[in-house]
């Protein structure tokens, strides 16, 4: 048979070039034969005629080839698939709602899996992307994980390595303030987002360019000249896709620099969707731990290899000379216990986002599951009032194979005809998934449906099909002519093992939806709990923040650039409606601020911990919303004079001093050179979220940061705060100190403090959907099965009443039976959640996996919903007419 | 028809079928003569089993067809062997002589 399978689908499509085929083989079979008996003398019509006898009935032959030719298979199944059609069409309404559930549930766990294809399982769009690594440190000593690494480490690892075929460095910036360049000369100023590359990215990652050439060491060399290399995408917007574009100059941060390549536009680097362009990182130049690096491993390596080898060539790099090295002498950075962290580059991408993800598809195949139970349900109820017709088919011949190929034919076509709507619903349903993702969901451009998609709902099409389908052959095909004759006659009462299977399907479809309603329950107490905690600033929604660019040879300049930030805040606050307005390097929650190593005078000898570092100038607190503990905030004069000052988090000052008030006064400092006097305590703020604890932050004066400077990011507090008005005034505001000044990341406070609870909010919403889908088909299920479950017994009601039974007694023995199934699914549900619920606990804040009183009030909620679902057939039941419900019979 | 007995025979026109392409391709009324040639005369098989045993040949790999012209230049469907239809003539043939064997031992000790 599966031999059959493929030279089916041959014929199907080549019937008329098979028979074509089977005819010009038996013409030539007649005229060969018929030139054998010329041959031995014959005339022609003669030879023609006993040829044709040898031959023996060309149909015959003809018939018989057919049929090996899988020709049966196909005309039974035809002739299946035509009847299984035409009962479908019969009953539109069952055929409907059975496609419908069908499609939504099929819809649902197609969308969500493609989200899990695209974000998990899809593999990089590099050639063998199993080889590249992220290299990065982890400093366990201070708690510092995945660390990028200084130039220092990337020309040891270059030089030293074993096991990389190369290591290449690249910077993006961090957080809201990523690298980027301003284009000028050409219209209005643009700030284009740019990345850093050594040499070696390009290859690593197997990208060449679609013109001109990759970056080479002679790039990377300081003093060389001004090289770019521009992407696809604003080669086609800047320049039109004009070819030519190869050794045009223009104008990068005020630097006229050479194009020298157009990338693929197949290339994506990482996460950066809308990158304009690159330039040659230069590491000579550079320093600090700012850069990332990507290695290819060399075949055949492990990670675990990789990992040994880099662990071997960081004590290597103390025999440098560098102003990185310089800090590795430190006893307290040997304390920090420095190591490698090598992961491969995909699961560096990707993050911990999995987990999210599997939940979601998870709930939603629960949801699935219940849509299949519904089906099958209705499918129940459909083919017993078929069984007349199923025994009258057996009795005239029918074998109980085909008659159960029939039925799961039956069960299949509605599967596939459910599946190719929930392919559309997916389809339309994508675009709405993603824009209700987090935003920190990683590989959104590689969401779609591919065929791996599209192979994953065939066959969770097939296996829902034969899912439901599997039930009703294993009773109904078996049907004994005489039974099944016999029972479609009336009965007095239904039989008790008829309706099992009915609430075996109800019950485990209650259940499910109680794990689903859970799971949002505990997601909706999640986001309370997230919501309660103050997240350390007031009222984010009205405080509008965006990020000046100034160009980079500025920043060599720092007290112009200082004059100017300030001007700019001066046109700022001069706009109505502005209370209050203020530069700093990073907004909260922004994931802007620096992780930087804090000394304390009076504990000088501990290992200092890196400590969340924001450089802000006065007003910062006020503009936020951050109260003010002890102290005072800083004033122009500590800022514009460099006074030696800084400012404490609250529970950074309770650590070292207990009382807040203490704190004041006392010396901290970014190295033991540069002490600095405390002068201001303020309230906590959850710069990581308001699920992580708040971490300990100082706050510097922002004329400490040359870097922070040229590109600071200004917050204005206005009721005006998200409008285009506001925005307009403002973009007038920064254009009038200087027309050539790019604006990014415009967005609200409350932007970054909604962005925090994303992950969040996202499983509240996908499982609060499959909840309540889960709720709503479990209803339509009990309702189903109680209401028919009155029809079949009208005749036993009527009987009851005739002999005096009360309305209230008929309506409590309807509601019990719904009741009954109902309770028991509940309990069964609980145990099941209670067993899956721990999978959530990761993702849960402020509540148990196990919270009795999510439990409890679910628990309610669908017992309340099951009673509403079995009173309407109750109360149907109380109103047969006795009467009428016997002379019915 | 039992289903024992098609089986036997139709097994028995397959070995013949493929020991008569064994040598050479050649169309379905040449398959017809070679047999009635290498039976001595004492099998004569019908078009209307050859053809569709043939084709389901075919359908299973064991041979392939193809349109040429033949020797007094008509065209017909010439059918050659595949490297599975030569397994298939081996394991045939094997099974074959298996069975005249046990018959032979079981016949003569009765």
């Amino acid at each position: 048979m599966p031999g059959r399978i493929p030279s089916f689908f041959r014929n199907l499509l080549r019937k008329r070039a098979i028979e074509q085929a089977l005819d010009d083989e038996l013409k030539s079979a007649v005229e060969l034969l018929t030139q054998e008996k010329m041959n031995q003398g014959l005339s022609h019509p003669e030879a023609r005629r006993q040829a044709l006898i040898e031959l023996g009935g060309v149909e015959q032959v003809k018939e018989e080839m057919r049929a090996i030719r899988s020709g049966i298979f196909l005309e039974t199944f035809a002739q299946d698939l035509r009847y299984t059609l035409r009962i479908l069409r019969k009953s539109p309404g069952f055929t409907t709602v059975a496609v419908l559930t069908l499609a939504l549930g099929i819809g649902a766990t197609t969308a969500m899996f493609s989200i899990v294809d695209g974000v998990l399982l899809r593999p990089l769009p590099y050639p063998q992307p199993g080889r590249l690594v992220e290299v990065g440190l982890d400093l366990p000593g201070i708690n510092q994980f995945n660390w990028p690494l200084s130039p220092a480490d990337y020309f040891t690892f270059r030089g030293q390595s074993r096991t990389f075929q190369d290591i290449g460095l690249y910077y993006t910036g961090f957080g809201a303030a990523l690298y980027s360049a301003n284009v000028t000369g050409r219209g209005r100023p643009e700030h284009v987002p740019a990345l850093g590359v050594t040499d070696g990215v390009l290859p690593i990652l197997g990208v060449t360019p679609l013109f001109g050439r990759s970056f080479t060491r002679a790039d990377d060399e300081p003093g060389s000249s001004d090289t770019v290399m521009i992407t696809y995408g604003y080669w086609r917007s800047k320049f039109g896709g004009d070819p030519s574009v190869i050794g045009k100059t223009i104008d990068l941060d005020g630097k006229p620099s050479t194009i020298i390549g157009v990338l693929p536009q197949s290339f994506r680097f990482l996460e950066m969707t809308d990158l304009g362009v690159l330039l040659p990182l230069r590491p000579r130049t550079q320093r600090g731990y700012n850069y990332f690096a990507v290695a290819r491993l060399k075949p055949g390596v492990t990670l675990a290899e990789a990992s040994a080898d880099v662990a071997r060539m960081i004590p290597m790099e103390l025999q440098g000379d560098r102003a990185e090295v310089q800090l590795r002498h430190l006893k307290w950075f040997k304390d920090s216990r420095i190591r490698p962290n090598l992961q491969p580059l995909k699961q560096y991408m990707i993050g911990d986002v999995g987990k999210v993800l599997w939940v979601v598809v998870g709930g939603v195949g629960l949801v699935l599951l219940i849509a299949c139970a519904n089906v099958a349900n209705l499918l129940l109820v459909k083919v017993e009032g078929r069984q007349l017709e199923l025994a009258i088919r057996a009795a005239l011949g029918g074998s109980p194979g085909r008659i159960a190929g029939g039925l799961l034919l039956e069960s299949l076509v509605l599967a596939v005809i459910g599946g190719a709507l929930g392919l559309l619903f997916a389809y339309g349903g994508l675009r709405a998934l993603i824009a209700l993702a987090p935003s920190d969901l990683p590989r959104l451009n590689d969401i779609g449906i591919d065929r791996l998609v599209l192979l994953f709902t065939l066959g969770v099409t097939m296996v829902a099909g034969l899912l439901f389908g599997s039930m009703l052959p294993l009773r109904y095909a078996g049907v004994r002519v005489g039974t099944g004759l016999r029972e479609t006659g009336r009965s007095v009462s239904a039989s008790r093992e008829r309706h099992r299977a009915r609430n075996a399907l109800v019950v485990i479809q209650v259940g499910l939806a109680l794990v689903l309603l859970v799971s949002s329950g505990l997601m909706i107490r999640t986001f309370q709990a997230l919501i309660h905690v103050q997240p350390g600033f007031t009222a984010p929604a009205e405080v509008e923040t965006f990020h000046v660019h100034f160009p980079p040879e500025m920043i060599k300049a720092p007290e112009r650039l200082v004059r100017m930030d300030q001007a700019i805040l001066d046109n700022i606050e001069a706009i109505p409606g502005v209370s209050s307005a203020d530069f700093s390097g990073a907004v909260p929650m922004d994931a802007g601020a620096e992780s930087n190593l804090v000394l304390v005078k009076d504990h000088i000898l501990q290992v200092p911990p890196a400590r969340k570092s924001f450089w802000v100038s006065p007003n910062f607190f006020r503009t936020m919303g951050i109260p003010i503990v002890a102290g005072r905030d800083l004033t122009w004069d500590d800022v514009l004079n460099k006074r030696p000052v800084a400012i404490v988090s609250e529970n950074l000052a309770r650590e070292y001093w207990h009382n807040p008030s203490d704190a004041l006064g006392k010396q901290i400092g970014g190295s033991p050179q540069a002490w600095r006097q405390i002068v201001g305590v303020v309230g906590n703020v959850y710069d990581d979220g308001t699920s992580q604890k708040a971490p300990a932050t100082v706050y510097w004066p922002i004329t400490d940061s040359d870097v922070f400077l040229g590109g600071p990011a200004f917050a204005i507090r206005s009721a005006r705060a998200g409008t285009q008005s506001l925005m307009n005034e403002v973009r007038q505001a920064v254009w009038s100190v200087d027309p050539d000044l790019p604006l990014s990341a415009v967005h609200t406070l409350d932007y970054y403090y909604r962005n925090s609870m994303a992950r969040v909010s996202f499983m509240l919403v996908m499982l609060s959907l499959a909840g309540g889908m889960a709720l709503l088909l479990g209803a339509i299920g009990l309702y189903g099965v109680i209401g028919y479950s009155v029809s079949q017994r009208t005749h036993e009601i009527g009987i009851r009443m005739a002999l005096g039974a009360q309305r209230k007694y008929i309506l409590r023995l309807i509601l019990g039976q719904g009741t009954k199934l109902a309770l028991i699914g509940v309990a069964t549900g609980i145990a099941a959640a209670l067993g899956l619920s721990h999978f959530l606990s990761s993702l849960l804040f402020g509540v148990k996996p196990t919270d009795p009183a999510t439990f409890a009030a679910i628990a309610v909620l669908l017992t309340f919903v099951a009673l509403a679902a079995s009173y309407i057939p109750a109360r149907r039941a109380t109103r047969v007419d006795p009467m009428v419900a016997l002379r019915h019979e | 028809m039992g289903k024992e007995r098609t089986d036997l025979l139709r097994g028995t026109l397959d070995l013949l079928i493929l020991k008569a392409l064994a040598l050479e391709s050649m169309h379905g009324v040449g398959v017809s003569r070679r047999i009635t040639q290498i039976s001595a005369g004492a099998f004569r098989v019908s078009f209307g089993s050859l053809f569709p045993a043939l084709h389901r040949m075919e359908e299973k790999g064991w041979v392939e067809a193809e349109w040429r012209a033949s020797e007094n230049n008509r065209r017909a469907k010439y059918y050659r062997l595949t490297s599975s239809g030569r397994a298939q003539l081996r394991a045939e043939e094997r099974d074959w002589s298996q069975v005249v064997k046990i018959m032979t031992a079981a016949v003569e000790s009765a």
